[in-house]
């Protein structure tokens, strides 16, 4: 974007006005959207109302045990498919992130200066995360796939 | 004589008593923080240590749920993340709902469900028989013959 242009309607024989660049266009700062604080956000509801619904599928599927040993066992042998085992990644991954994040939100509400970190706050949130998938991912596909 | 409020005259109370959302909000973060160490746990015992995903059948679950010890831990989590789920779909509700009677109608089956499950949940953990009689001696927890 050229940050000199010639000052409107001024006539080609005056000097090139100098006028600042026009701020990009992007929406950020003053308000809570675009860039960190919104995909937090938006995670955080995504993985909130995802793990909501898996939690009734559990506790129902949990509640078998006081059907019959069989009953329990036949819809938990479910859980060791392959790709149950793929989504039991995806909701693991969810969880530790809505758990992260949470804490995130905790602290950017009661810390002092949280606000004023709480975007180094989200990039550890991820950092955290991502060590924490790196080191649960094998154990699971190992679980799943191999002995 | 109109008078303008002095600065910083902190917003006038329009209603007495207990601030619900508040507590609600409160709510959010308290569990928030005792849910973080539970689900870890949680995720940790049943999924990454033993044999992970694979060791999990009746007689795994028999031999948590006969300790004392597991029957408070899984009716805290039980407790705790439900009404920390609902009362976050409560939320999204309030926001993206905007037909009064589509609303109600909503916020009535997320109550509905969360009382029944709760006791349902709470009912399997106090309830639950390890050693069912007649049960396939295969299935159950090892100790059962012992009894
Ligand atoms: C692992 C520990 C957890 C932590 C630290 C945590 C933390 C939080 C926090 C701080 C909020 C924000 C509330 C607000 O903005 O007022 C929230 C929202 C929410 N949580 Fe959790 N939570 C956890 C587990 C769960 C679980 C297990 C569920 C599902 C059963 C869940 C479902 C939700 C939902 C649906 C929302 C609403 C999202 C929104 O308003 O955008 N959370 N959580």
């Amino acid at each position: 974007m050229p940050a000199k242009v010639a000052g409107a309607g001024a006539s080609s024989s005056s000097a090139p006005l100098s006028v600042p660049a026009p701020r990009p266009p992007v929406i950020a700062g003053t308000l809570y959207r675009g860039r960190e604080g919104m995909w937090s956000w938006v995670l955080h509801r995504i993985t909130g109302v995802a793990i909501y619904f898996f939690l009734l599928v559990h506790i129902l599927d949990t509640a078998l045990v006081r059907v019959s040993p069989e009953a329990y066992n036949i819809v938990i042998g479910a859980y060791k498919t392959p790709i149950m085992g793929l989504g039991e990644l995806a909701l693991v991954g969810a969880i530790l992130f809505h758990a992260l994040n949470g804490l995130r939100i905790i602290l950017v509400d009661f810390w002092s200066v949280g606000t004023r970190h709480q975007r180094a706050l989200f990039w550890t949130v991820l950092g955290v995360w991502a060590a924490m998938m790196i080191a649960f991912t094998p154990r699971h596909l190992i679980a799943v796939f191999g002995g | 004589m109109t008078t303008i409020d002095a600065p910083r005259t902190s917003a006038a109370r329009t209603r007495r008593g207990v601030n619900l959302e508040k507590w609600g909000w409160m709510y959010m973060r308290a569990s928030g923080v005792v849910l973080v160490v539970l689900i870890f746990g949680h995720l940790f015992v049943n999924l990454v240590a033993g044999e992970g995903v694979k060791q999990i059948d009746f007689a795994f679950v028999a031999g948590k749920l006969s300790d004392p010890f597991w029957q408070v831990y899984d009716t805290l989590l039980l407790w705790l993340a439900l009404i920390h789920g609902a009362n976050g779909m409560r939320t999204l509700v309030n926001d993206y709902v905007t037909k009064p009677r589509v609303r109600s109608a909503l916020l009535f089956a997320l109550g509905a469900s969360t009382v029944v499950l709760l006791i349902l949940g709470t009912l399997v953990i106090y309830t639950f028989d390890p050693c069912p009689v007649g049960a396939d001696p295969e299935l159950v927890a090892s100790f059962c013959s012992s009894l």
